[in-house]
């Protein structure tokens, strides 16, 4: 194999399909049995100079394939896997690896740069491969440019793979010595100016001591400035690059620098080329997102411990900052709404504009007005569209009493131009514009009558797709914001005729451009939830008529791939409208019992739709059925037979995850619906649900809910739960453990802790609920001090949200609730049914408060026997 | 390194639908699920759960489909619809709350738990019952829904309409709650203080506590109360005080307290509640008021001008067949009235009755008390919703010639019991 591999690695990359595939497998075979040599020749072709460079090129891209991975899972079993090889094969693929970056051909030297990384990811955080950062480094000492190049690049790399935990403080500090020394003006070549600039993006997260330090920042920022200054576009771009990521990391160290930074953004802005500009603008977006994240936490009381001090940089910069971003407004391009992809300086400029007016409130307000009266009537639409977008930005952030004059006369202005302008791009941005009127200020600040509104967006909503979908939108939030008002419903008198709009456009031949259809059927959907008394009549109504359109779908023939997934589209849109509406009608009693008698053609079109196979329609259909469930109750049943068979799939489909956890969800429903009539069906279902939770292929997310849906199903079946208590036991006792012992996570961790927490309290309450008053309440006495004991330690993790600690008092409750006094003696001596429990019922948190009382009534009772 | 993606989303709502979807759903999970854990917890239940009075179970089970399907009956077209009718029995409180004129009153009267008289000291007394202290005033409904409170009479009849800090007893901007959550306290108003006594909770911020023992409806209405601010002072929208009784365990140091501490209010006797008694429309055995000359003023019933005649009196409905019965269900026969003095004074089925008992008649066979010839009086007040209970008959009876005394109260105790006693005081008196 070792004499071929350069032809087949070739031939991988063939024109000629069959002889693809047949060195692809041959590549598998040979992976499969005799990884080392497999390692051996991958990492020996990369190395030889000999070699054509694409043969070389996809060993190395190979080599990366197979020690890492998206998925968690099979990212772990890479890494033990390379982990595990005899250190003499290891040992020569690295030596190999470091070779390359000297290979006088470059992308052979990229290529390797990559998968040293990767080694390193794995490696150094099992400390091996001590002497790697050493060898690059003096690497970096050589003369020959493209060494040094691939170098820096290379540590580039491994800054991105490798967690600064890993790296210690001498080393991070040779490195970024190497990076800077490689970024400095005095650097004459190019290639390695711009390596180092890009290295120097990733090692930022490594500088925390280096940006503590004055003298070490001072020369940092120093060298990343005089970059944006670089004859080179590259260069620029990647040192006002390096500028933004900085301003997330290090904005509390910005202080000095700001204003020189904004001189050099705001020459980037005006003169310079749009992939640089853009960075510049990205710059200032950045620190808005820092300020408005640093406000929202701490309101504007600010004491000496908060984590990170508000410096105002946007108030401070506000009054060469606007018109800076009015400027770029006007630099818009033809036809920019008609693609998709787009993103050029208007746009960067506007909605930069828009985090400014968030950031700062009201003040922007004064500052932008005379813009827009200037510019909103000139015979110029790029005007006419700059102004109107400059409005529509601020239209968040600045309050209400300071916009509502405008919003009423801008309103009236902007209804008439939805109608006359002449020019697309102004009735677009118009549109949406009116949209963020009724997004941000609903209800009585606008004194237009509603129906005037309507009958413009109605009549726009027949205009070029682009600008009918952003009327769509702006019915969407003009509905919404009448959701908010209460009973009588300013649509009301025109419910009818909005539906049958909405109905029109999704009927247009055009429907498909702009996302348009989405958009009609997601405002179909607003105007149905907010139906009042008056109104769910017409819902009715549109119930057959949506059914018809899913019918049509379900008899479409002989589609190309194409047109299958329009119809997997539409299939899905028109799922979740069906959702909807079942969820309002079937809460109003007066059309629930008409509404159900629908049902059973419903449940027939649904499960028709499940034979389709794509993931969102899955989804959408899977959602319409746990709502009807819940609104037929027991009459669910004669539905099981049919559905069963799907509901089984759901749970099995580990890899379309967000399927698998919205049925779980609907496990939780059948269950409220049918109570103990799903006994039947519970066999098969807990099966699945626990090999769900024994699966490391199931994303972790899924794994929460289903523990709370053994609850469910335990409340619906009560003691008839007993059998599967050696299985749910056992599994919630080890995932309880395993979310005590979380040791320094982060944000993220912390809240799937919680989520566990949640979910397996969860199961505990519907288990001891579910056998109250059972004779066989006995069975979970030998639990009871696990429960406990999970209790406890969750109080003395202090780590718990409110949540959790609702459900884990609740769980307390149902434990002396079921167990009574023969818990007695165990309950006493917990921590939690003292100290825990006088901390919940101290709780601000009603819910928590509601629990905890409860929960030390049962608890009395349970100890005073 | 390519360069980064700094893409940011432009013109589009921040959120998409079809994530609003599924965060709807998931909202709407959680909440059934919290809904069927707080039921299974007994601390709530939907508005259909309440139990009208004395359906039997059959009956009960029935009821949810009945609702279902959109069954609401507005009374004021019916007029004709006696109290008795199933289709009234049906009604729920909200639907009753819209109920106007006598079809109100007669529903509202059967509402209440009523105490039976103690003619004996139930088994127990010390383990399983509470006692307390029943403040003097007149016994009532009050009911806090949609912006407004109303108290009504054990007779049905409305006593006051007013503003309050329930829950959505007022309609102010600061009692913020949804419009379906309403309160129902079982009160005595006592009037030299313009104060609600709440002796009992039946249902609080829509949460029926109907299927709850004493001991959590106590407990709940201890932690509960104070929260909303109904216990302050009265103001622009609280009109009365709401004030909470001591509650305590029937050891004999909590009999004692009951009995001859000193409260803010009047004290007419003592009440004693079984502590896993469920609340129970109509008479109970369950709920027991006892009096004697101390803790009462009122110990021996007055005739209609408010004077003890020297002669006990009774009030018994009358029957088609000149039968005297009891308020009891079933009812308990006292005797029959002749046909001639039916004739003489126009008495019809239905009407309730004041009558003399002449005590040599009087005798008292197996433990029942049997009153043998009654002398006609005269019709009793027509503001009376109802005929004097079995127990009441008796214990007026027994008040006037062997009175049930506090001693024998204290002798039933088990003395053992006493040295706890202290730390089982309920822990909501403070």
């Amino acid at each position: 194999m070792a004499v071929e591999i350069t032809q087949v690695l070739l031939n991988a990359q063939s024109v000629d399909a069959s002889a693809r595939k047949y060195a692809e497998e041959s590549l598998n075979q040979f992976q499969d049995q005799n990884l080392p040599s497999f390692f051996l020749a991958l990492s020996g072709e990369l190395a030889n100079n000999d070699k054509p460079v694409d043969s070389r090129k996809l060993a190395g891209l190979i080599l990366k394939n197979t020690l890492d991975a998206k998925e968690q899972h099979r990212k772990n079993d890479l890494i033990q896997r390379w982990l595990s090889l005899d250190l003499f094969v290891k040992a020569q693929v690295k030596g190999c690896l470091l070779q390359t970056l000297s290979s006088p051909v470059s992308d052979a030297r990229s290529t390797a740069s990559q998968v040293i990384a990767k080694v390193a990811g794995i490696e150094l955080p099992h400390k091996q491969w001590p002497e790697l950062i050493g060898t690059l480094l003096s690497n970096i000492q050589q003369q020959q440019s493209h060494v040094k190049q691939a170098t820096l690049e290379t540590l580039g790399y491994l800054c991105e793979e490798v967690s600064p935990d890993f790296v210690d403080q001498d080393q991070v500090n040779n490195i970024l010595t190497a990076v800077v020394q490689g970024m400095n003006a005095s650097e004459v070549n190019n290639d390695v100016r711009l390596s180092a600039t890009r290295a120097l993006y990733n090692a930022l997260g490594f500088a925390q001591a280096n940006f503590s330090n004055d003298m070490e920042r001072d020369y940092l920022m120093r060298v990343v400035c005089e970059a944006t200054l670089s004859p080179e576009l590259k260069i620029r771009q990647a040192a006002f690059e390096c500028l933004v990521a900085i301003s997330s990391s290090y904005y509390d160290k910005l202080g000095s620098y700001i204003q020189d930074i904004f001189s050099i953004t705001a020459k980037a802005v005006k003169e310079d080329e749009e992939p640089v500009a853009l960075q510049a603008i990205e710059f200032w977006s950045s620190i808005c997102d820092e300020e408005i994240d640093i406000l929202d936490e701490y309101g504007s009381d600010f004491s000496a411990d908060s984590d990170t001090p508000c410096f105002y940089f946007i108030r401070q910069a506000l009054p060469a900052l606007v018109p800076m971003l009015l400027d770029t407004l006007l630099k818009q391009e033809e036809d920019q709404d008609l693609d998709e992809g787009a993103w050029n300086i208007a746009m960067a400029g506007g909605t930069c504009l828009g985090l400014v007016a968030r950031t700062v409130g009201d003040d922007i307000v004064p500052l932008v007005m005379p813009f827009i009266e200037e510019n909103i009537s000139k015979p110029d639409w790029r005007q006419r569209e700059a102004a109107t977008y400059a409005f529509g930005s601020i239209l968040e952030g600045p309050s209400p009493e300071k916009l509502t004059p405008t919003i009423n006369v801008a309103l009236n202005f902007m209804l008439t131009a939805l109608i006359n302008d002449p020019n697309n791009h102004v009735k677009d941005t118009t549109a949406w514009t009116v949209g963020r009127i009724f997004e941000f200020m609903h209800g009585p600040t606008v004194e237009i009558p509603v129906r005037t509104i309507l009958t413009v967006l109605l009549q726009c909503m027949k205009d070029v797709p682009n600008v009918a979908e952003k009327a769509c939108g702006a019915l969407y939030f003009l509905a919404r914001g009448c959701e908010v008002v209460g009973s009588a419903s300013p649509l009301s008198p025109l419910f009818a005729d909005i539906i049958q709009a909405l109905l029109n456009v999704t009927h247009r031949e055009d429907a498909g451009e702009s996302r348009l259809r989405t958009a009609a059927y997601e405002t179909l959907n607003e105007v149905v939830r907010c139906a009042t008394d008056e109104t769910t009549p017409i819902v009715l109504q549109l119930v057959p008529v949506i059914m018809v359109e899913l019918h049509r779908t379900l008899e479409a023939q002989k589609l190309t791939s194409d047109e299958r997934e329009k119809q997997n589209e539409l299939q899905g849109l028109l799922c979740g409208c069906l959702q909807v509406i079942i969820q309002k009608l079937g809460s109003a009693e007066p059309t629930k019992y008409t509404f159900m008698q629908y049902t059973d053609q419903m449940m027939d079109l649904f499960l028709r739709v499940f034979a389709c196979r794509n993931a969102t329609v899955h989804e959408e259909a899977m959602l319409a059925i746990g709502a009807l469930a819940y609104a037929a109750g027991h009459n669910f049943l004669k539905y099981m037979q049919g559905f069963y068979p799907y509901l089984e799939m759901g749970l099995q489909n580990f890899e379309e995850y967000q399927v698998c956890a919205i049925t779980v969800g609907v496990v939780g429903d059948l269950c409220r619906a049918l109570d103990d009539k799903i006994l039947p069906f519970c066999d098969g279902i807990m099966t699945h649900l626990l090999k769900d939770l024994s699966s490391n292929q199931l994303h972790r997310s899924v794994k929460p809910p289903i523990f709370s849906c053994f609850g469910d199903i335990a409340l619906a079946i009560g003691e008839n739960f007993e059998k599967y208590l050696i299985y749910a036991m056992p599994m919630l006792q080890s995932a309880a453990e395993l979310s005590t012992l979380v040791a320094e996570a982060d944000d993220e961790m912390i809240e799937y802790t919680n989520q566990l927490r949640n979910g397996i309290l969860e199961a505990h309450s519907g288990i001891l609920q579910g056998f109250k008053n059972s004779p066989k309440t006995q069975l979970l006495m030998p639990y009871a001090s696990s429960i406990l004991q999970f209790l406890d330690s969750l109080y003395n993790e202090k780590d718990m949200d409110d949540m959790v600690m609702k459900a884990a008092v609740g769980v307390l409750g149902d434990l002396a609730d079921t167990l009574g006094a023969n818990a007695g003696p165990l309950i006493s001596q917990s921590v939690s049914s003292k100290d825990f429990l006088e901390e919940c019922l101290a709780s601000d948190e009603h819910l928590i408060k509601e629990s905890a009382q409860w929960a030390k009534f049962a608890v009395s009772r349970a100890i005073s026997g | 390194m390519a360069p980064h993606e700094l893409r940011r989303p432009f013109k589009r709502p921040a959120i998409s639908d079809q994530q609003r979807r599924r965060d709807l759903a998931l909202i709407r999970q959680t909440q059934q699920r919290s809904d069927s854990q707080n039921r299974a917890r007994r601390l709530a239940s939907s508005i259909f759960d309440l139990p009208s009075h004395s359906l039997p179970d059959a009956c009960q089970a029935d009821f949810p489909d009945i609702v279902d399907v959109g069954y609401a009956i507005s009374l004021e077209q019916f007029p004709e619809l006696e109290a008795s009718s199933p289709t009234v029995r049906h009604l729920d409180f909200v639907q009753a709350s819209k109920l106007k004129g006598s079809a109100a009153r007669h529903w509202f009267a059967r509402q209440l738990m009523l105490t039976e008289w103690m003619i004996d000291v139930p088994p127990n007394l010390d383990r399983d019952w509470y006692v307390f202290a029943r403040p003097a005033g007149k016994r009532c409904f009050v009911v806090s829904s949609n912006g407004s409170t109303v108290s009504r009479l054990r007779n049905g009849s409305v006593l006051h309409h007013f503003p309050s800090s329930l829950p959505n007893g007022a309609r102010t901007k600061e009692i913020s709650a949804p419009s379906h959550v309403y309160c129902i306290l079982d009160c005595i108003f006592h009037e030299p203080d313009q104060t609600y006594y709440v002796i009992d909770m039946v249902c609080w911020r829509g949460y029926s506590l109907y299927d709850c023992s004493a001991e959590f409806r106590f407990f709940w209405l201890n932690s509960k109360l104070s929260e909303t601010g109904a216990c302050n002072p009265p103001s622009t929208y609280h009109r009365y005080r709401f004030s909470v009784v001591p509650i305590y365990d029937c050891n004999p140091i909590g009999l004692h307290k009951a009995y001859t501490g000193g409260f803010v209010f009047v004290k007419d006797g003592l009440l004693f509640y079984n502590r896993h008694a469920h609340y129970q429309t109509g008479n109970t055995p369950l709920a027991l008021v006892w009096k004697d000359e101390l803790c009462s003023q009122y110990v021996l019933d007055t005739d209609s001008q408010g004077h003890v005649p020297a002669e006990q009196q009774v009030v018994l409905e009358l029957q088609d067949d000149g039968k005297l019965i009891t308020s009891d269900d079933p009812p308990i026969v006292f005797g029959c009235l002749e046909r001639e003095i039916i004739q003489k004074s126009s008495l019809q089925a239905g009407n309730f009755l004041r009558l003399s008992v002449i005590d040599e008649c009087v005798r008292i066979v197996d433990g029942k008390l049997e009153l043998g010839d009654l002398k006609f009086v005269g019709k009793a007040n027509r503001a009376r919703a109802f005929a004097d209970s079995y127990s009441k008959v008796f214990f007026q009876y027994t008040a006037r010639h062997s009175p049930l005394q506090f001693q024998d109260l204290i002798a039933s105790l088990d003395p053992n019991l006493d040295d706890n006693s202290e730390s089982n005081d309920m822990e909501m008196i403070d």
